[in-house]
């Protein structure tokens, strides 16, 4: 059982409750300077973004199999089995290949800072072990973020995706993509209108790696077998070759 | 008399790249990656990563392919090139490392991989292959070291080693240096197609060979030039010939992988991605059909305008990959900032130098034969030849 956000695009009436708690439950200052800015970053963890007169939120998907957890060189990341990815800051050293990864482009990094940390959500894991809801879902005024198990969730979307056909993009985002996230969108228009990444593969993306790092061992001993080879070969015809005086 | 100004000159740039390096160190310590780079949450990596770190190991790819070529393959020809080659491929790996202290928010803690593992990730396969390689670079420059103050016991221990050491350095680059381009494997939806390819390894090991073997010709001109010495123009041109092959090779998988992924048709857009594509491969086919001509291989300056083609046009197809490339999936534009640039030209220049210091204080380019190790005879033996 893992844990998972949905956000229904269609309720959420942009009053940026949840930017406001999300700031207090990680400390960082939040004002209407901030507020207006419609973008994460090291300060601000998750955002509402305006798409005309829709809304968007934007936040850590904690996907299922995440890009950031495979490629961190000191596995400073690490999907919980409670679902949230967490970050360790004292083992992190910096090299931003979470950021590079991200599909989402989700990792932020402190630019400006001389001992620098990526910042992100992670599902409020400390809240969630103790059995409460993320600060975003329960400070949404109106249901837009709801926080649970993600079966549920999923059954949930595409419950309201049954009794309201005209009122959604028939689709849930974040089943497929990546191999699935644990934050999950409903619309009223298509994912792209509202800013969501939609060139994304269904592969999970350490797959693309691994594919290539899984044959390390095979080279290693095959190429110690070939290299040893030549050598042997190559070295031996120059020795027998001195000893008969052809040099 | 008239080289002395020209010296100069030169001198006054170094001085001047030097200074400004310095400054923008201040601006990196104090005012972090915001103060001294463009970087930014989109975009993370810049010219620290795709130039210092992913040009340096690939241009220091000579010598793990000439270690190969004259001990594995023992193609004793190549010999009197090996050693710079090897000085090459350390200081390389040295600077590589300097660039990352750069890069690194964390710069402090660089040695995190080798303690906190993560077999998963690329990155950490690259930092241990890179740290091994580097002490087995170190240990395959060793000897010139110990013949110069004449320590025969300790040359005689490494001479001991050398067999299973040079094996272990080439598996360790054929590893990394293709997990350079593994690296960029997880971005399928931000790498521009005209790169993003299941083989990027592979190209990333086929061009590293064909760079190696590019700046070896590079450096025995440029230290023919410095030190006066008669350039070894037959093995370079033979050298040339297996560039010449190495490049076909390696175009002929880049035009195979390109058109059985059907992106030829991008190819009619006009935008950035595609000019600097036409410009990359150019870089390689130009000093490829040149140097199949034995009019240029013969000619010590077109064979030198073919290396350095080559090397424009790997560096243009690393750059290609680790920024330009991964504009527009990210969303964003990435210009270096002047610091960024300073700090590039500062770590190349300080490559430079040193190599000049040590290739003038170390018998780099020639072993004497009367401080040669008793059981060292094989290494020294073919240096002296070549030398007499």
């Amino acid at each position: 059982m893992s844990k998972a956000i949905l956000y229904d695009s269609t309720l959420c009436i942009g009053c940026k409750a949840c930017e406001a708690a999300c700031a207090e439950r990680w400390g960082l200052p939040y004002n209407d300077k901030i507020a207006a800015e419609e973008k994460i970053s090291a300060h601000k963890l998750t955002a509402i973004e305006t798409h005309g007169d829709k809304f968007c939120r934007r936040l850590c998907m904690n996907c299922v199999q995440p890009a950031c957890v495979s490629v961190c060189p000191v596995g400073a990341l690490q999907k919980t089995a409670l679902g949230p990815v967490t970050y360790d800051a004292d083992k992190c050293m910096g090299c931003r290949y979470c950021m590079q990864a991200c599909p989402f482009q989700v990792p932020t990094y402190e630019w400006n800072s001389r001992l620098p940390k990526m910042r992100k959500c992670n599902m409020c894991y400390e809240r969630q072990s103790a059995g409460k809801q993320t600060a975003c879902a329960e400070a949404c005024p109106v249901g837009a973020t709801v926080n649970g198990e993600r079966d549920e969730l999923i059954q949930e979307a595409k419950r309201r995706l049954a009794e309201k056909p005209d009122q959604y993009y028939g689709k849930i985002y974040g089943i497929e993509e990546v191999g699935g996230t644990s934050v999950l969108y409903l619309s009223a228009v298509p994912f792209a209108q509202i800013g969501l990444r939609t060139n994304v593969p269904e592969e999970p993306l350490p797959e693309t790696t691994w594919r290539v790092l899984e044959l390390v061992p095979d080279i290693v001993s095959t190429g110690t077998v070939l290299l040893g080879g030549i050598y042997w070969i190559t070295n031996r015809r120059a020795e027998v070759a001195k000893k008969e005086g052809r040099r | 008399m008239r080289k002395l100004p020209k010296i100069t000159v030169w001198r006054a740039i170094f001085v001047a790249i030097l200074m400004s390096g310095l400054y923008a160190t201040y601006l990196r310590v104090f005012y972090g990656l915001g103060g001294s780079t463009n970087l930014s949450d989109k975009f993370p990596w810049g010219l620290w990563i795709a130039f210092d770190v992913m040009c340096g190991v690939g241009l220091a790819a000579g010598g793990f392919t000439l270690v190969a070529m004259v001990h594995i393959f023992n193609i004793e020809k190549y010999k009197p090139i090996l050693r710079p080659a090897i000085l090459t491929a350390f200081l390389g790996y040295s600077l590589v490392v300097v660039g990352l202290l750069y890069d690194l928010g964390r710069p402090d803690r660089l040695w995190h991989p080798l303690v906190m593992w993560n077999p998963h990730s690329v990155m950490f396969e690259v930092a241990w292959c890179v740290t091994l390689y580097s002490t087995v670079l170190f240990l395959e420059f060793l000897p010139v070291v110990l013949e110069k103050f004449g320590l025969h016991k300790p040359l005689e221990w490494i001479h001991k080693i050398s067999v299973p050491l040079m094996i272990l350095g080439v598996l360790l680059s054929t590893l990394h240096q293709s997990s350079l381009g593994t690296l960029f494997l997880i971005v399928p939806e931000k790498l521009y197609p005209l790169w993003y390819t299941p083989i990027l390894p592979l190209l990333f090991y086929v061009s590293a060979i064909a760079v190696g073997l590019a700046m070896t010709i590079f450096e025995s001109w440029h230290s023919s030039r410095a030190f006066g010495r008669a350039l070894e123009l037959p093995l370079l041109m033979s050298m040339a010939r297996v560039l010449a092959v190495v490049l076909s090779v390696y175009l002929w998988i880049r035009f195979l992988d390109l058109s059985h992924r059907h992106v030829f048709g991008l190819l009619a857009q006009n935008r950035i991605e595609t000019w600097l594509f036409a410009l990359e491969i150019l870089l390689m086919v130009v000093p490829m059909v040149l140097l199949y001509q034995q009019r240029i291989r013969s000619s010590p300056g077109k064979l030198y305008a073919c290396a350095v083609m080559v090397v424009f046009g790997f560096i243009a197809n690393r750059l290609n990959v680790g920024t330009t490339g991964l504009e527009a999936g990210s969303g964003t534009h990435y210009i270096p900032r002047w610091s960024e640039v300073a700090i590039t030209l500062s770590i190349v220049a300080a490559g430079f130098a040193t190599f000049r210091l040590i290739a003038e204080y170390f018998p780099v380019f020639e072993a004497h034969s009367q401080e040669r190790a008793p059981s060292a005879t094989q290494e020294t033996e073919a240096d002296t030849v070549e030398v007499a």
